[in-house]
């Protein structure tokens, strides 16, 4: 029993097992098995070439793609841990892609694209601050009017795509201003400029929610909002703080996209993206059931879907199978974090070894 | 009525949970045509009791005799169809559906396929008004008030031929005209030859309702007495255990009482108290208490004496701020103070063990370390953030001092014993260094070292000038913890003792409503 490749096997087992229970490792396998699958299938999809000094390839892509959903899933981490949901993102996506391109102007003038109708910091700062008020509204019914989440929000998410409308007067915007376009299409030092949103706004939000006690306090109320509040924990204030910065990531979301795109279109920006979002949260493990969270692992959640859609259409699957396959992934990295399931996984551990 | 066999007759019933007897060897009699009240103190046995009547619990042994055959109800359905029901504390119709479909849910009075709304709306009508109520039917239930809602369930019990009627606390929530209408309807069905099984926190509606009363202790039935040869002095004493003569306090009783409390007399005598800390003056809410008026000084602990639903809580509840007082005044350090909110109360150096651990004091998944923090996080606020190393400290620092039983602090809080978890909650407010804290049943439901360790740890702080308002229904220990005891009865505080000069004995006589 005590030869060393035993031994080996048993240390193996235990460090595997303790990495296992870690919210964020399953979420890493799947990843890791759709590189894998994309490696023997296609290599294509790992070839990265540089162009102009810029990155180019699929991996890139994917990062690139993904980014509007990582956004958008960090703040709706904050949102379900404290057990609330925010269904509104995708509206709150279109209304600051709106009010950006009309500030910006839509009027095409023939060889002219550096043609503005205010300062670009004026318009993404408008675009930004009008999501931060929408994210107010949504903190307000929720943390002091008192609605049920799913209802606040649902105002939004239906009433969100007639602001847009309205504010784009029922039109697509197209944007015409070429500096604009370099938010979602531009290179920075060989990278996509969107991998540096991203990256500032986790550091953000990791730095808030981690080096201060916001994080605890967010917990304590997804947990036992009753036990917080007789605690002291502000719950209502931070209730309303969360709904807020959710705005904002929704708003920068959705400048991203109306760049990525050059135009802005109220009824289809950030369409069926809450639905992705709360996704990607649940696959990074982060519980509907409120409480403990991991904002990294719904970014790596984002970045599951994102890579699941690509490598999809790289594997020619048929587009009518496309979303079966996508049910499958989505099902099978549900029920590794389902508590139960890790749980029984845990339980045979054990088991095995008394069978040895 | 002793001459007619009983209707209902219990014998011998038995029931164990998982760490506890919750009834051993009870007897029970009820008769047709009585109002009989069923009394003791929380834990006594009283649910368990009602559980087994109705079918939702199974007796461990024992009988259950119904008009002189035994009968097996197994399940609430067929205690049901034998003519047992029951209205609970909380209403459990549909809120959402009418008041004559919440009367026939589920039954073919209602129709088997197809529903006779006519035929319905005529028999709810005709049912109320035989409890002289006239309400539209076809209303949705919630719109009415919980006294109505539960003239509706009795309106159910009813029509399904009930000859037993159980009330599970029906008046918790009624204004004293509602009681009354209650009671009336209670006293016709009781004419008409109907059972009346009533369970209740509060002395004068028994003595105003019922015929006989049983008592309780401890899983054990005390005795059943006719409600002529009780008063509420004896009542009071029996369901707490102490039996003592009328009038006079039993010698060696109050002898034994004077022995456990002599070192907080000597100590009271030894040392003066500190300044005024606390006073709240005729404080009360709408629909909660009236009139409370207490002083805590700086050093002095103020035990809260009363049953269960008399006010206790209730008034800890508007001094920390969880619910706003509508009247009354509040002074802290002799300066008037609103307290709106738990916030303001733990920024004037207030903090609050509630009575319900697992619902409103622990974070069950956090860990013991976050659950230990938390208030004094919260007291500093969101960006005044205590350093890891610092978390850390404050709570190897408790876990040494209250005697923690845990290896690793990271552990969530719901895998510790109910006495760890307590004493992990007092450490949440002893860091936080409080000038007052507020104990709301600290030692409920935890082994009695972790008891004995809790309560000396806060002696300890009094001692060091902390005031404490203690809340308990263990009547010893509050003459044992406190320095004066502010008593409550029915929502009102009904007096105050000096605990250096009084015994049990003299809690229980207030609490009855006897002169002290």
């Amino acid at each position: 029993m005590s030869d060393p490749t035993h031994s080996l096997a048993v240390a193996l087992d235990a460090r595997l097992r303790s990495l296992s229970k870690h919210r964020i490792f399953w979420p890493l396998v799947v990843l890791a098995l759709m590189l894998l699958f994309n490696l023997l299938t296609n290599a294509r999809f790992f070839s990265v070439t540089v162009r102009d000094g810029h990155l180019y390839g699929s991996l890139i892509d994917v990062l690139n793609r993904a980014a509007p959903l990582m956004i958008v899933s960090m703040g709706l981490t904050l949102v379900i841990a404290t057990k609330g949901i925010d269904i509104s993102v995708g509206s709150v996506m279109a209304i600051s892609g709106a009010t950006t391109a009309m500030l910006i102007g839509g009027k095409y003038v023939m060889g002219r694209d550096d043609m503005t109708s205010h300062p670009l910091a004026l318009c993404i700062l408008a675009g930004v601050g009008i999501a931060l008020l929408f994210g107010m509204w949504n903190g307000f019914l929720v943390a002091y009017v008192g609605l049920q989440p799913i209802i606040a929000t649902l105002i939004l998410l239906v009433a969100g795509r007639g602001v847009a409308q309205l504010i784009t007067e029922g039109q697509i915007v197209t944007i015409y201003y070429r500096p604009y376009s370099f938010i979602g299409n531009g290179f920075l030092l060989g990278l996509p400029v969107s991998y540096y949103i991203v990256a500032a706004l986790l550091t953000l939000f990791l730095l808030l929610t981690r080096k201060t006690a916001l994080g605890l306090f967010i917990e304590s109320i997804g947990v036992n909002p009753v036990a917080a509040r007789f605690s002291g924990v502000r719950a209502r204030l931070i209730l309303f703080w969360v709904y807020a910065m959710t705005g904002v990531c929704a708003g920068v979301a959705g400048l991203i996209v109306a760049s990525n795109v050059k135009s802005a279109d109220g009824n289809n920006a950030g369409l069926d993206l809450e639905l992705d979002a709360i996704l990607a949260v649940v696959l990074g493990g982060t519980s509907l059931n409120g409480g403990r969270f991991t904002l990294a692992g719904s970014v790596l959640g984002a970045l599951i879907i994102q890579t699941l859609t690509t490598t999809i259409y790289f594997t020619g699957v048929a587009p009518e199978v496309t979303l079966v396959v996508k049910a499958i992934v989505v099902f099978v990295v549900s029920i590794l974090q389902s508590d139960r399931v890790r749980t029984l996984l845990a339980a045979r551990g054990p088991a095995r070894e008394a069978v040895r | 009525m002793d001459g007619s066999a009983p209707i209902l007759e219990m014998r011998g019933i038995f029931k164990r949970y998982p760490g506890v007897q919750a009834l051993s060897d009870v007897d029970f009699r009820l008769f047709g045509g009585e109002v009989h009240a069923l009394m003791g103190q929380n834990g006594a046995g009283k649910s368990t009791l009602i559980k087994v009547v109705t079918g939702v619990a199974r007796a461990d042994a024992g009988q259950i005799l119904l008009e002189g055959k035994e009968i097996d109800s197994d399940s609430p359905l067929a205690a049901q169809a034998v003519g047992i029901s029951t209205v609970y504390q909380e209403v459990n119709l549909c809120p959402n559906l009418s008041v004559a479909e919440n009367i026939f849910l589920g039954r073919d009075e209602a129709g088997t396929y197809k529903v006779r709304w006519k035929d319905m709306r005529q028999n709810a009508e005709q049912l109320l008004r035989g409890l002289n109520l006239d309400v539209d039917v076809t209303a949705p239930l919630a719109e009415y008030s919980i006294a109505i809602q539960q003239m509706a369930a009795i309106a159910r019990s009813l029509s399904m031929q009930a000859r037993i009627l159980i009330l599970d606390e029906p008046t918790s929530s009624l204004s004293e005209d509602e009681v009354s209408m209650l009671f009336s309807v209670l006293r016709r069905l009781k004419a008409q030859g109907m059972a009346i099984l009533f369970v209740t926190h509060f002395l004068d509606q028994t003595f105003d309702i019922s015929d006989r009363i049983t008592v309780l202790r401890n899983g054990e039935r005390v005795g059943e007495y006719p409600v002529a040869e009780l008063s509420p002095q004896s009542l009071v004493a029996k369901m707490v255990g102490r039996e003592i003569a009328e009038g006079e306090p039993s010698r060696s009783q109050s002898a034994e009482t004077r022995a456990l409390h002599a070192p907080a007399a000597a100590r009271a005598a030894a040392q003066a108290r500190g300044p005024l800390f606390l006073s709240a003056e005729n404080l009360g809410r709408r629909g909660s208490v009236h009139g409370v008026s207490v002083e805590v000084r700086a050093g002095e602990s103020v035990g809260m004496g009363g049953l269960l639903g008399s006010g206790r809580t209730e008034t800890a509840r508007l001094l920390f701020g969880i619910d706003r007082a509508d009247e009354g005044s509040l002074k802290i350090d002799q300066a008037t103070v609103r307290i709106t909110s738990p916030v303001d109360a733990i920024q004037y150096g207030i903090g609050f063990c509630p009575e319900d651990r697992k619902v409103e004091g622990i974070l069950g998944e956090l860990s013991v370390r976050e659950n230990v923090i938390l208030a004094l996080q919260a007291k500093r606020g969101v960006f005044h953030t205590l350093t890891r190393k610092r978390q850390q400290e404050i709570v190897d620092a408790f876990v040494l001092l209250l005697g923690i039983k845990v290896e690793d602090a990271e552990v969530p809080i719901s895998t510790l014993s109910g006495g760890n978890q307590q004493k992990a909650i007092l450490a949440r407010w002893m860091a936080t260094d409080p000038r007052m804290l507020i104990l709301d049943e600290p030692t409920r439901g935890i082994d009695i070292a972790a008891k004995l360790e809790i309560m000396r740890q806060v002696m300890d702080l009094r001692d060091k000038g902390m005031a404490v308002l203690f809340i308990s229904s263990e009547m010893d220990e509050v003459v044992k913890y406190s320095d004066r005891i502010v008593v409550m009865r029915d929502r009102r505080k009904v007096g105050e003792i000096d605990a250096s000069q009084a015994d049990e004995h003299a809690v229980f006589e207030m609490i009855a409503g006897g002169e002290s």
